[in-house]
């Protein structure tokens, strides 16, 4: 393990995590609405913004897949230093992280069950940008309606179509981040 | 109480909450379980908020807690004073001054924004469950989106009283999805779920549940055609402040009969009348002291 | 003129100056030590322990004194501090096998391998109040034996040898940890027996007694109960085995039951599994009794709709901290919920009048 792994974490990590999670949490509450999610240092290709959410959210309990580019062992190491996550295949896991392209098929990750709509992989997706223009966005969370940079409208509306079941989305880019969750409604602009 | 982390809750906890609370909101209205950690305050006395409070808390937050609207009922203070020890935050009873207000009961009267975020204590968030007290049934019954039983009670009612006889926990319907428990929140308050700009975040401790409305949420009290949902509260102004739109306590004044109306809402009352706002009692003490 | 009530901070500060007054008692009285507790209200401390699902007789003892004797109160103490110790990782299994027994009792046969050692009971004691314990002083002694170095062999074991006892296999799998995550029904066995040995004793007690009186009767003798020291072992991944980290006192109780058999398989007897911390046998035979009678659907039995064979029923309510939390907590203000009910109430009233009057017109 290079020295790089150990590196990179939250200074201070109560108050650090409990900030990047109110980001992360406005950013799912609201969908479309982007924050800055800040605090973490984690090594190439992945984004600041992605490695505050993995030390916010994942630990042991939750099995990570990397997709792509991402599965290299700077993050492999770091991920592991930092969370304990076991790395997995898209099937089992409860995080993902990558490009868009190389997280594809969706139809891969759990989507939950009717009994436990919870039981659905949460995807972080690293982004070129994010910028509110694009898809428009209404639902629970949406005032009337936003714009958000979306990778793929028709694969965000095949996803929102599975409601109550589907998987959820943060949107992340430098360190910047938003949300899709299943329960938004997505039209072409 | 140094030696805990911040907040209380430990890193791990404190991510399987956060974690639980997300597809809470992904999912507005379904309750997601979640393994509720032994407080040291009693189940029943607002665990499930407690957690939800400590994983969303940041040094940077003003924090308010109410008990039947009240910022100095005794289990508020306790609240209160366990998240100042915890967390070293600041507090305040100011309403609008606070960014999370945990409540047991009530829907502050002034309205939420944007910045605000509320976190109901809930005792039991299943609203099927007295209707059928198997979780086994009830989980059953969201996942089919089968409803009926509730519209049959709620319909036995108005053939019994002539009206729906639920005076709190009234239940509401979800983004036309899930049936959900809005806590023990007299039905006066159900009309704020709706729309409103603050993310309302619900903890059940003991029942090991959380589930979430995201701002702008659209929540539906159930009813009937011919019986619509009606928000009641005591027909009176308050006696203090005069608020002819808060929802009112009743407090009996001697043993003859005398009672007055007061607000539920202490800081909306006390508000208020530092606006120059009098209630009929207020104005007839000062006359006489004048 | 009413003026809300106030100062509830204070009013809290003086209640809880109050009780450490009243905890202590009589000043002219000796205080109790935790030493004391620990030694002397032993029994107590195992069902703290127990309950608390922590095994720490000194912690134990000291609840017991914070909570002035209220066992429930000091299993709560117990599970709040529990809650915030760090984990360093699961032992192996407790080999009760290899137990040195302090008791071991079979009522299923006369005499077997090991013997039947009566141990330290209360059962067959006169319950005539002991006066002399009121005086002070006594350091009664019992006469000693000699320890028996090999290992006592298990009742079941001997039946299993026939084929006369349904085999439970090991099934490798970790079990769920309840107070790890939420849970889930149905709940598979190993979540099961957590959850009794947690459970409320008197709770459990009076369900086990429900089965024995006919509610999912099942015909339970105490094939074995067995009280005494266990080693706990840890696996030490730098090492790559276990070694043993300390020893703890359990009370183990198999029950004996009577099966009749199913189109699939011949007669045989079935077990029910009690585990619990320290001496604490009544809790381990109730929770044995209990234990089996849940398991009557892999058991191919019929639902009888008894209490003790209802999963959600017994698992829902048998832990004391959740049902003493939810009861005690009506005592919480609950005026804003009453006075809708009032205003509710008030107004299906004047509408009744109304018809009435209505009525009486035409």
């Amino acid at each position: 393990m290079q020295s790089e792994a150990l590196e990179g974490g939250f200074p201070d990590a109560p108050v650090d995590a409990a900030r990047a999670f109110r980001a992360a949490m406005n950013a799912m509450a609201r969908p479309g609405r982007i924050e800055t999610l800040a605090g973490a240092v984690p090594p190439a290709p992945l984004s600041a913004a992605a490695g505050a959410l993995i030390l916010t959210l994942c630990d042991p309990e939750t099995p990570m897949h990397l997709a792509g580019g991402l599965d290299v062992a700077g993050v492999r190491d770091w991920i592991t230093f930092h969370t304990g996550a076991p790395l997995v295949g898209p099937a089992e896991a409860v995080f993902a992280v990558g490009q868009w392209a190389d997280l594809q098929p969706l139809d891969g990750y759990r989507i939950g069950t009717s009994e436990y709509p919870d039981r659905s992989a949460t995807l972080i997706v690293e982004m070129p940008e994010l910028a509110p223009q694009g898809a428009v966005l209404t639902g629970p969370g949406i005032k009337e309606s936003t714009r958000l940079s979306l990778p793929d409208v028709a694969a965000m509306r095949r996803n929102a179509a599975l409601f109550p079941l589907g998987i959820d989305f943060f949107l992340t880019s430098q360190d910047r981040v938003a949300a899709l969750p299943r329960s938004t409604r997505v039209e072409d602009n | 109480m140094s030696d805990y982390n911040f907040a209380y809750l430990d890193e791990q906890t404190k991510r399987m909450i956060r974690r639980a609370i997300l597809k809470g909101l992904a999912v507005p209205g379904y309750q997601v379980p979640f393994a509720s950690r032994e407080m040291p305050m009693p189940y029943g006395w607002g665990t499930g908020g407690v957690q939800v409070s400590a994983a969303t808390l940041t040094p940077e937050d003003r924090f308010k807690v109410i008990d039947q609207g009240a910022d100095d009922t005794t289990n508020a203070v306790s609240i209160r004073k366990f998240f100042e020890r915890t967390a070293g935050v600041e507090v305040t009873e100011e309403t609008e001054a606070a960014t999370i207000i945990q409540t047991r009961h009530r829907i502050p009267e002034a309205p939420l924004s944007e910045d605000q975020i509320l976190v109901y204590q809930v005792p039991i968030p299943e609203p099927l469950r007295f209707l059928e007290p198997r979780e086994t049934e009830t989980r059953k019954m969201h996942s089919l989106e089968e409803y009926g039983l509730m519209h049959v009670k709620l319909y036995e009612d108005i053939s019994q009283h002539g009206a729906i006889a639920t005076a709190y926990a009234y239940p509401v319907k979800v983004e036309g999805r899930y049936v959900m428990d809005p806590s023990p929140i007299p039905k006066f308050d159900n009309p704020k779920l709706a729309d409103c700009p603050a993310i309302q975040l619900f903890g059940a401790g003991r029942e090991q549940r959380i589930y979430a409305l995201p701002p702008y949420s659209d929540v539906v009290s159930l009813d009937f055609e011919d019986h619509p949902f009606e928000a009641s509260k005591a027909d009176h102004p308050c006696d203090l402040c005069g608020a002819r739109d808060s929802y009112l306590d009743e407090v009996i004044t001697d043993d003859r009969g005398g009672r007055m109306f007061v607000c539920s809402d202490t800081d909306y009352c006390r508000t208020r009348q530092a606006q120059g706002h009098l209630g009929a009692q207020l104005a007839a003490k000062q006359e006489g002291a004048a | 003129m009413y003026v809300a009530v106030k100062g509830g901070e204070r009013a809290i500060d003086n209640a809880h100056a109050w009780l450490a007054e009243e905890r202590r008692g009589d000043p002219t009285v000796p205080e109790l030590s935790v030493a004391q507790i620990r030694e002397q209200m032993a029994l107590a401390v195992n069902r703290v322990m127990t309950e608390g699902s922590l095994y720490d007789p000194d912690l134990a003892a000291l609840a017991i004194k914070q909570a002035r004797g209220d066992l429930i109160e000091a299993i709560f103490l117990i599970r709040a501090y529990r809650t915030t110790l760090p984990r360093f990782g699961s032992s192996v299994p407790v080999k009760t096998a290899e137990m040195a027994c302090e008791r071991r009792i079979s009522a299923t046969f006369k005499d077997a391998p090991g013997g039947q050692v009566l141990g330290p009971t209360f059962d067959y004691t006169h319950r005539l109040l002991d006066f002399k314990l009121a005086a002070e002083g006594e350091t009664p002694t019992a006469p000693e034996g000699e320890a028996r170095r090999e290992p006592t062999p298990h009742i079941t074991g001997f039946l299993n040898r026939e084929g006369l006892i349904q085999t439970e296999d090991e099934s490798g799998e970790t079990p769920p940890d309840l107070t790890r995550e939420p849970m889930e029904l149905p709940a598979a066995r190993a979540l099961r027996l957590q959850a009794l040995t947690r459970g409320d004793e008197g709770f459990v007690l009076g369900l086990a007694y429900s089965t024995q009186r006919g509610y999912a009767r099942n015909h339970a003798f105490v094939g074995e109960l067995r009280i005494g020291t266990v080693a706990v072992e840890m696996d030490i991944p730098e090492l790559g085995f276990a070694i043993e980290i300390g020893e703890i006192t359990v009370t183990e109780c198999e029950s004996v039951n009577q099966f009749k058999g199913s189109k699939t398989e011949p007669p045989q007897f079935t077990r029910g599994y009690g585990l619990v911390f320290g001496q604490t046998e009544r809790k381990a035979i109730s929770m044995a009794l209990v234990d089996r009678a849940l398991r009557w659907k892999e058991l191919g039995e019929d639902d009888q709709g008894a209490p003790a064979q209802d999963e959600e029923f017994v698992l829902m309510h048998c832990d004391n901290i959740q049902a003493t939390g939810f009861l005690e907590h009506i005592k919480l203000p609950h005026y804003v919920d009453f006075q809708s009910e009032l205003e509710l109430v008030r107004k299906l009233r004047r509408a009744a009048g109304a018809e009435e009057v209505k009525e009486a017109a035409q």
